[in-house]
């Protein structure tokens, strides 16, 4: 559990982040969502100390970071950068394993690591030998994802982890991202300025805006509480896509009809696309748009 | 008859080869030792940029003292021989490296940086694994060029008796030899070349191999300068130390071997550095001039030279015949000066100029006052002449006197090139019309310039007015240059001693320096 109680960072005497708190759960991905310089990544990189914060506290496990180490306190945390963050001078196994390496692991443990999570992250064995530049954009983030997991720390930061990829290769991520059992047991944060990414991979979700927080709380809420007209207007572009994604097949209570056929967390956007897809189901399709219709009522009221 | 230069080099292929050696050696101690000094300045104000501006500066100021003067205060603290001039090599060398260290660590992209501290790297990991590696190329970028610089700068070497290229260098100018200034020349530049491409080589390799050589290249550099110190053989208990021109000449070393069979195993120093090497006790004989004012100001000894191999040195002005027509009035005013100045007078004059500091001009006027020849200037409304004058400062006297002597009798113009470095330098811009005139000495004119047989030198070294008379003949038919009346002192080649030690060795003259060398 990470704790951020009243934090504050000022650069050249301008608040970059002023007064924020919030709480990351065990096991939850926490997404820091804002427009570029609204603080966000200033936030990620108080965590582990890459900056550190003028005012307030941060804790880790109730434990003080700035009572520890700090090489220490940075080998407890996983840091996945936008730029990849690769070292040029380093085949893509070296970096892999900058960390086993410098906490001395024994070079079997460290090669069969390697081994399992290159497999896990769909990279072949054969892109090991090679160096970060001879390697596609999403091939280098892989790469720097495989970095940060490779120790198995509790803590994930992301900063802005797919901003550099293009529209398809960060959708494929996105789905590999969701299924991949390393990230199960994890606390992340991630920084994004992507809505449909924050709604995509997060579990809730804090909006901010000049180094405050605006609002925090589930996708759901987001859409249907929002606490103020910033945070209604700051998703009324992409509204009616995200209110599809973030309903679940089971919130319409079709079960009879729908879940022989769907999964019941997968969201009613991809039902609708997939039904889409082939023009048969017209009935079906309809059924669905009618019963999100009566549930979206209800959410408003 | 001419010798070729290709005679010249097979004949000379040892001393090539050792001189060769010895250069590379103190470029690589050098270059050593600037590495061990400038990279960790360079990261120490990569770490600390306040200290990057206060540290660059210095290494800049360092990098634009003259040579020579650098040399010059190395010989108090370090003496003669490779010491002082390892250390002037360094201090070439910190400025690239030091600045290129920085450079190439603050270049290192931040993103990368920030990587590898959020893997938790201490400042050294970060440093060692992932900045020096980075900052490589340009580091090594600038252990080239201070190593180009060292080739280059190395040759002062010669100045200081540490050996190496300029021996034949500063040898063959002084002597007005092409072939032995080639001889150093060619070789040094191809070294400069040479070590330019093998460095280049190493920077375009990988990293990873860089890195595995990394060990071996200190090795090469040790081993290199191993090889320095073992071609420089230590000699007998006094030490000598005589200049370029004079280990070459028939009437220097050679005359000494020959004549005296005195061999004192001597080593190659500059003459602007060598009394001073010889009053710090680091030396303990020189090739000097008799008239030279730090005899009497380091109270020194010329010894006595009793066979008389050093044959007479008198100053008088050169000057083409053509020029001399030009200027009608210029001859007349020239000759004011014949016969004034005697060997105690001059010395005295030099004495003033070499050890309390006057300029050539104070001095050079005060004599004309005292002696009523000094005339207040004369406007000047015709043609230029240009006085040349060699680099050491009684030369400097002389020109001045000159300069004041026609500006105060005759109308013309006149400019002064003075400082020219030697010989062959001067009488190269006598022949190619640069300069006019400036002061030669009759021996130089019969053993540099006109190097007759032997026979002939035996026969007009004998008396002053023999050897006079034969340079003013023989210039006359050859160059058609007139050597005017001279000036009246003779600054011969001798052999200088300090006072003290000479007393205590009962030294008096070259043939007792010979005896007390083989009592030993």
């Amino acid at each position: 559990m990470i704790t951020v109680e009243s934090v504050s960072k000022n650069f050249n005497n301008l608040p970059a982040v002023d007064d924020i708190s919030f709480v990351a759960h065990e096991k939850e991905i926490l997404v820091l969502l804002g427009t570029s310089g609204c603080g966000k990544t200033t936030t990620l990189k108080m965590i582990n100390r890459l900056i550190d914060s003028d005012s307030g506290n941060i804790l880790i496990d109730g434990k003080n970071i700035k009572k520890q180490k700090v090489e220490e306190l940075r080998m407890g945390i996983g840091y996945v950068m936008q730029n990849s963050g690769l070292f040029p001078h380093y085949t893509v196994a070296e970096n892999i394993a900058v960390v086993p390496r410098l906490q001395k692991w024994d070079s079997k443990k460290i090669e069969s690591r390697i081994e399992e999570l290159i497999h896990k992250l769909h990279l072949s064995d054969e892109v090991l030998k090679r160096f970060p530049h001879e390697l596609s954009g999403g091939q280098q983030q892989r790469v720097g994802i495989a970095r940060a997991l490779i120790a198995n720390t509790p803590i994930l930061l992301m900063d802005e982890p797919f901003g550099a990829l293009d529209n398809i290769t960060r959708s494929d991520i996105h789905s590999e991202f969701k299924t991949l059992n390393e990230l199960k047991n994890k606390t992340i944060i991630l920084v994004t300025h992507d809505v449909s990414e924050a709604f995509e991979l997060g579990h809730r979700i804090c909006l901010m805006n000049k180094g405050k927080i605006i609002q925090t709380g589930t996708p759901k809420e987001m859409i249907y509480h929002p606490e103020n007209d910033f945070v209604k207007n700051f998703f009324a572009n992409n509204r009616l896509a995200l209110e599809y994604k973030i309903t679940k097949v089971e919130d319409l209570q079709l079960e009879n009809i729908l879940e022989k056929d769907f999964d019941k967390h997968e969201n009613i956007w991809n039902v609708l696309q997939n039904l889409n897809a082939n023009l048969e189901d017209v009935e079906l399709y309809n059924t669905i748009t009618t019963a999100f219709n009566e549930y979206r009522k209800k959410q408003l009221a | 008859m001419q010798q070729s230069l290709w005679q010249f080099l097979v004949e000379q292929q040892h001393k090539i080869f050792i001189q060769v050696i010895q250069h590379l050696g103190l470029t690589f101690i050098a270059l050593l030792f600037a590495i061990a000094i400038g990279l960790p300045l360079g990261i120490l104000i990569s770490r600390k940029k306040n200290l990057a501006t206060p540290i660059l500066t210095v290494a800049g100021i360092l990098q634009t003292i003259p040579s020579i003067a650098l040399l010059g205060f190395m010989i108090p603290v370090f003496g003669i021989g490779p010491e002082p001039a390892i250390v002037a090599l360094l201090i070439y060398a910190l400025l690239p490296i030091i600045r290129n260290t920085y450079t190439g660590i603050s270049g290192v992209n931040d993103n990368i940086i920030e990587a590898a501290k959020s893997l938790g790297m201490t400042k050294n990991q970060l440093l060692f694994k992932v900045e020096l590696p980075l900052a490589m190329p340009v580091i090594v970028a600038g252990i080239r060029t201070a190593a180009v610089i060292n080739v280059g700068v190395a040759t002062l070497a010669s100045f200081v008796a540490a050996g190496g290229l300029g021996e034949f260098i500063f040898g063959g100018i002084s002597l007005n030899n092409s072939n032995m200034i080639l001889a150093g020349a060619i070789p040094a530049a191809l070294l400069a070349v040479i070590v330019d491409q093998i460095i280049a080589f190493i920077q375009r390799l990988q990293y990873r191999t860089i890195r595995k050589i990394l060990m071996i290249i200190p090795v090469i550099f040790l081993m290199i300068g191993g090889i320095y110190f073992w071609t420089k053989n230590s000699g007998t208990d006094l030490r000598a130390g005589f200049t370029p021109e004079f280990m070459g000449r028939k009437d220097g070393d050679i005359g000494l071997k020959k004549i005296y069979q005195l061999n004192l195993n001597p080593s190659v120093v500059n003459d602007a550095l060598m009394y001073k090497a010889l009053y710090e006790g680091k030396l303990d004989i020189i090739s000097g001039y008799s008239t030279d004012g730090r005899i009497k100001a380091y109270d020194l000894i010329v010894l006595n030279d009793d066979k008389k191999i050093f044959p007479p040195y008198f100053a008088a002005p050169v000057i083409k015949e053509k020029t001399l027509q030009k200027y009608p009035d210029l001859e007349k005013t020239l000759d004011l000066l014949t016969g004034k100045i005697s060997d105690s007078v001059m010395t005295e004059l030099n004495y003033k100029t070499d050890y309390l500091h006057q300029v050539p001009e104070k001095v050079a006027k005060e004599f004309l006052v005292k002696n009523n020849l000094y005339k207040t200037p004369n406007k000047a409304e015709s043609e230029t002449i240009r006085i040349g004058s060699k680099i050491f400062g009684e030369q400097y006297i002389l020109a001045e006197m000159y300069r004041m002597l026609i500006e105060g009798n005759t109308h013309y113009k006149v400019e002064t090139k003075t400082g020219l470095g030697g010989t062959k330098i001067c009488f190269d811009a006598l022949m190619n019309d640069s300069i006019d005139f400036y002061p030669e000495y009759t021996g130089t004119g019969l053993l540099v310039l006109l190097t007759p047989d032997n026979l002939t030198i035996d026969k007009v070294t004998k008396s002053a007015d023999l050897t006079y008379q034969f340079v003013q003949n023989e210039f006359k038919k050859k160059y058609g240059i007139r050597w005017l009346k001279p000036i009246g002192f003779n600054n011969a080649y001798a052999l200088v001693m300090r006072r003290k030690q000479a007393d205590q060795l009962k030294i008096r003259s070259i043939t007792d320096l010979k005896n007390y060398t083989e009592k030993k």
